[in-house]
């Protein structure tokens, strides 16, 4: 009996972690179950009769403009990403590896997005956008969200890659320099790949963080649609379970993608 | 002569000098140049326009049409209407906050120090439900939350929920926003005790022999720089978010800010001036908040 | 010569020759890290370079690898002006103090880093070349988090001699390493050395690993060079207080100089009466500090008599503590009028320790090991 005690004291913070864990993925499962629910008018109530069905899954682009939803998601997602962490990298390093006058300003400028909540953000790009950008023909759509999600998906990068770069040690460029590496060579062959992880870390996060955005991407989408503006939009009339079979789905890629990243980099460095 | 050759050097090494400062003095600019002209094209210049939009009044007669009068009253006619709503949604947040915190600094710790290999995989796990859609994740809760579904059955049945619900409530609106910015707790604190040498615990852990004494002297304040990240980054998107009072609160008293934005921008036709002014309002408590606790801790220690 | 300064930048410079320090001084803000200093390493020689933390040896070290700027002065190898090149163009390798290793690369990679950025067609046989030399051959295919601290050490220094610079400067290399492979290592390092007949410039703050290594020891204090010599020649005569106490021990006391004639100098403390040989005395005139070392003292339990007139004798003290070291125990006089001296007696005798504390004693001892240094008061006022 004290035993057991003894090994619910020791991996108590383990089992504390994995209960949040399951409180996390508590959602996900219910939108997994409900991805067989053989509702009549809308997906919210278990309907015995007929379920599990997996007529959902057969057929998942059903629902018109679901799946269309779908693709601009990743689109836009990929798309901000890439110049969001290319952007963001960029400042990170400036703003470590360089003094210049304005650095404080400079901080200050990518700290504000962050400390602004997304609902201001939106109203502020959406009424810049109607009451000034229209003028250069900018339109509410693709390329207005891609724009609002590069704005905060750049300030995460910052974050991330700054503290990577932080806690890179300077010894390494010196060790490089000293050995006949000229300032261009040390960056990339030395500092770029050590910090490397930083900013694919920083891609991952700002990629989520894209994906899953509904509130800034709602003001500024005009009738563009991405995946969780077509859900919230079609809660009202009831989300198609198809819905729940796009969002499991994803959400097991997204997993599946990122452990088998960690598998084959695990195996590089065992080899 | 070789006085000559030894000022020649001296020469040359200060121009070379010289140059090496100058190129310095421009690559700092030229990386920070894209990134911060696209914050300031579309981060700045909005904010701007946000703020004029705030004292302007509507052309009587042509919804949509505004002119700058310096309309001040704005601001007094937005908070005078909505201030339960503005006071509700830092009420919401800041218990969220501290419901996240409670939640996600052990997941944090364990990720830090008991997860070992599986660090990386835990991480991803933090990360994942991202995927799965903020809103269907949401709904996910209503239909838990709901008075058939597991919890307000057992409740019930227990006769232990006054009133017999728990959506339409404010217990789901703060429970939704706990769940939904978990994350952004979870990892800034896993970053900052990620840079904690588990040695340093266990010396405390030496020191002062009681956990939790330990806990509360040593692992505490050495994640302080990530639980004040993690604090900003839960409070501030819980305080404007609409999204949570919608789909699990009722119609009546439990509707954020952010949910009069969002209306007065959509569905109120000429609403515009009354949501900048209550955007800004919002903006400028947390900005002061923001203030105050950057004046304690730096800048640098939140970025 | 003047071609050197109208160089393209990235080019290598080749310098053979001596390593120079004309009047190098560096400054950070208002702090003076290396001051007006001034030294000439021989082609080949292993050179140490000791001293406290924040003596400067490390900083100067940095200006003869090219990551520091000296604020005045000239660096040189041979005939060639290195003053103001980049580290990437001096025929200097650096052996980091914790290593520095790339953790992104394999030991092998690490190696041949340097030669793939000259340019050399045949970097690889050199990398494993050079990790055959320093005993790494079976491990190039690993990654450095892979290797213990003197594997790490053994592949640092492989990928700084794999270059064959004409300097190889080491940075407390052997600092993180438990000191029995300390002590290997040393041996192998000063091995290594005689076999490719580079010039080692070793910073330390061990005056036994300087000992063991260095043909020549520069002690450093403050930005400044106190003291240069062989070991043997540093520790027999330090000329000054801080020589003296950083390498090995000594019992010193402030002494008046009471007289000279042309080859002795007699000083005087407490009514006792001291003569050194003058070629022994760093300073000559007023108060001087006397000193000699704690292993030249002979202990007696009775005043001495019939002493050689080159003996000088002291006491009587008491003893007030004893240390026994294995080799040798290790004794604390207090002798009235001087304050404690402590004297190391080596083990010889069958009986062992016979002296407790309490005891009364008389200490003696030859006066040609004698010295004399200035006080540290008058040196401080020094410019």
């Amino acid at each position: 009996m004290t035993k057991v005690r003894f090994w619910i004291a020791d991996h108590f913070v383990m089992i504390a972690a994995i209960l949040v864990l399951l409180y996390l993925f508590l959602p996900v499962a219910y939108t997994f179950v409900f991805s067989f629910n053989n509702y009549k008018k809308s997906n919210i109530s278990w309907n015995p009769e007929g379920s599990p069905t997996l007529a959902h899954w057969q057929n998942p682009c059903g629902p018109p403009g679901l799946c269309d939803s779908l693709v601009m998601s990743l689109q836009v997602g990929a798309l901000s990403t890439i110049i969001a962490t290319v952007f963001g990298s960029m400042i990170a390093f400036a703003l470590v590896r360089h003094k210049f006058r304005g650095r404080a300003g400079a901080n200050l400028l990518v700290f504000l997005p962050m400390s602004t909540p997304e609902i201001v953000m939106g109203a502020s790009l959406l009424t810049i956008f109607v009451q000034g950008y229209y003028r250069v023909g900018l339109k509410l759509g693709f390329w207005t969200i891609v724009i609002a999600h590069i704005v905060f998906c750049i300030s995460f990068v910052v974050t991330n890659v700054k503290a990577r770069l932080q806690s890179l040690d300077p010894r390494l460029e010196e060790a490089a320099q000293d050995l006949f590496a000229d300032p261009r060579s040390t960056f990339w062959r030395v500092t770029f790949p050590l910090v490397l992880p930083g900013i694919s870390a920083a891609a991952l996060l700002a990629f989520s963080l894209s994906f899953d955005d509904f509130i800034i991407t709602n003001f500024v989408s005009g009738d563009a649609s991405t995946f969780p503006k077509f859900v919230y939009v079609s809660y009202l009339r009831g989300i198609p379970a198809e819905a729940n079979v796009v969002g499991f789905s994803m959400f097991v890629i997204a997993v599946g993608l990122t452990v088998a990243g960690q598998l084959i980099s695990n195996g590089r460095k065992a080899a | 002569m070789t006085a000559l050759a030894q000022a020649q050097i001296a020469n040359t090494t200060a121009v070379e000098g010289d140059h090496r400062v100058k190129g310095r003095r421009i690559t700092p600019y030229l990386l920070l140049i894209p990134g911060l002209l696209w914050l300031v094209m579309f981060f700045v210049v909005p904010m701007v326009q946000l703020a004029i939009v705030s004292i302007e009044s509507k052309f009587p007669g042509y919804p949509g049409y505004y002119y700058l009068d310096w309309n001040v009253f704005n601001y007094a006619n937005a908070l005078s209407e909505f201030w339960p709503q503005l006071l509700r949604s830092f009420l919401f947040a800041g218990l969220a906050t501290i419901m996240a915190f409670l939640i996600g600094y052990p997941l944090a710790y364990a990720m830090a120090f008991k997860a070992g290999r599986w660090r990386n995989v835990m991480m991803i796990c933090v990360v994942a439900p991202f995927f799965t859609s903020f809103i269907l994740r949401t709904i996910a809760w209503r239909q838990i939350l709901a008075d058939e579904g597991p919890i307000a059955s057992t409740l019930n049945a227990l006769h232990l929920l006054p009133g017999g619900h728990i959506t339409e409530t404010w217990v789901a609106v703060v429970a939704g926003l706990t769940y939904n910015f978990l994350p952004f707790m979870t990892l800034p604190i896993y970053s900052s005790l990620e840079r904690v040498d588990p040695k340093v615990i266990e010396a405390g852990g030496d020191l002062y022999a009681n956990g939790l004494t330990t806990f509360r002297r040593v692992t505490l304040p050495m994640s302080m720089p990530g639980v004040l990240a993690g604090t900003l980054m839960t409070f501030i998107p819980a305080a404007g978010d609409y999204v949570n009072a919608d789909l699990l609160g009722s119609d009546i008293d439990t509707k954020m800010v952010g949910n009069v934005i969002e209306s007065q921008f959509f569905r109120v036709p000429g609403g515009f001036p009354t949501a900048a002014a209550l955007s800004f309002t919002l903006m400028a408590i947390i900005l002061l908040m923001l203030f105050a606790y950057t004046r304690r801790f730096g800048t640098e220690e939140l970025l | 010569m003047m071609a050197l300064f109208s160089k393209t930048s990235g080019s290598f410079r080749e310098a053979k020759g001596d390593l120079r320090l004309e009047a190098v001084t560096k400054k950070f803000g208002d702090f003076t890290a290396v001051d007006d200093l001034s030294l000439t390493v021989p082609r080949g020689s292993f050179f140490a370079l000791l001293g406290p933390s924040g003596c400067g040896k490390t900083t100067n070290l940095r200006m003869i690898a090219g990551l520091e700027q000296p604020s005045q002065g000239r660096i040189l190898i041979g005939d060639t002006d290195l003053t103001g090149s980049r580290p990437y163009e001096r025929p200097v390798n650096t052996v980091f103090q914790s290593y520095a290793l790339f953790p992104h690369l394999t030991v092998r990679d690490n190696v041949a880093f340097g030669p793939k950025r000259r340019g050399l067609p045949d970097a690889m046989e050199k990398a494993d070349a050079a990790l055959k030399l320093v005993q790494m051959g079976h491990l190039a295919g690993r990654k450095p988090p892979q290797l213990s601290g003197g594997q790490q050490q053994r592949v640092a220094l492989a990928r700084a001699l794999v270059n064959e610079p004409e300097v190889l400067l080491l940075d407390e290399p052997l600092g993180a390493l438990d000191l029995k492979l300390r002590r290997e290592m040393q041996v192998e390092l000063k091995r290594i050395q005689t076999r490719v007949g580079l010039t080692f410039i070793h910073v330390t703050h061990d005056q036994e690993e300087a000992m063991t290594m260095a043909d020549t020891i520069a002690v450093m204090n403050k930005g400044r060079i106190e003291q240069m010599g062989t070991p043997a020649s540093l520790y027999d005569l330090p000329r000054t207080a801080f020589v003296a106490r950083f390498l090995g021990q000594a019992n010193m006391f402030e002494a008046e100089v009471v007289s000279s004639t042309a080859d002795t100098l007699t000083l005087e403390r407490a009514g006792h009466h001291f003569t050194l040989p003058r070629k022994r005395a760093a300073v000559e005139t007023g108060t001087v500090l006397y000193g000699v070392r704690p292993e030249k003292l002979f202990l007696s339990e009775k005043a001495p008599t019939d002493l050689p007139s080159r003996m000088v004798t002291l006491g009587p003290g008491r003893i007030i503590d004893v240390s026994f070291t294995g080799v040798s125990t290790n004794y604390i006089v207090d002798v009235p009028g001087f304050g404690a001296a402590s004297a190391f007696e080596q083990n010889l005798d069958v009986d062992p320790v016979h002296n407790r504390p309490g005891d009364e004693c008389w200490l003696s001892w030859d006066q040609g090991h004698a010295f004399t240094v200035a006080t540290e008061t008058a040196e401080a006022s020094t410019p």
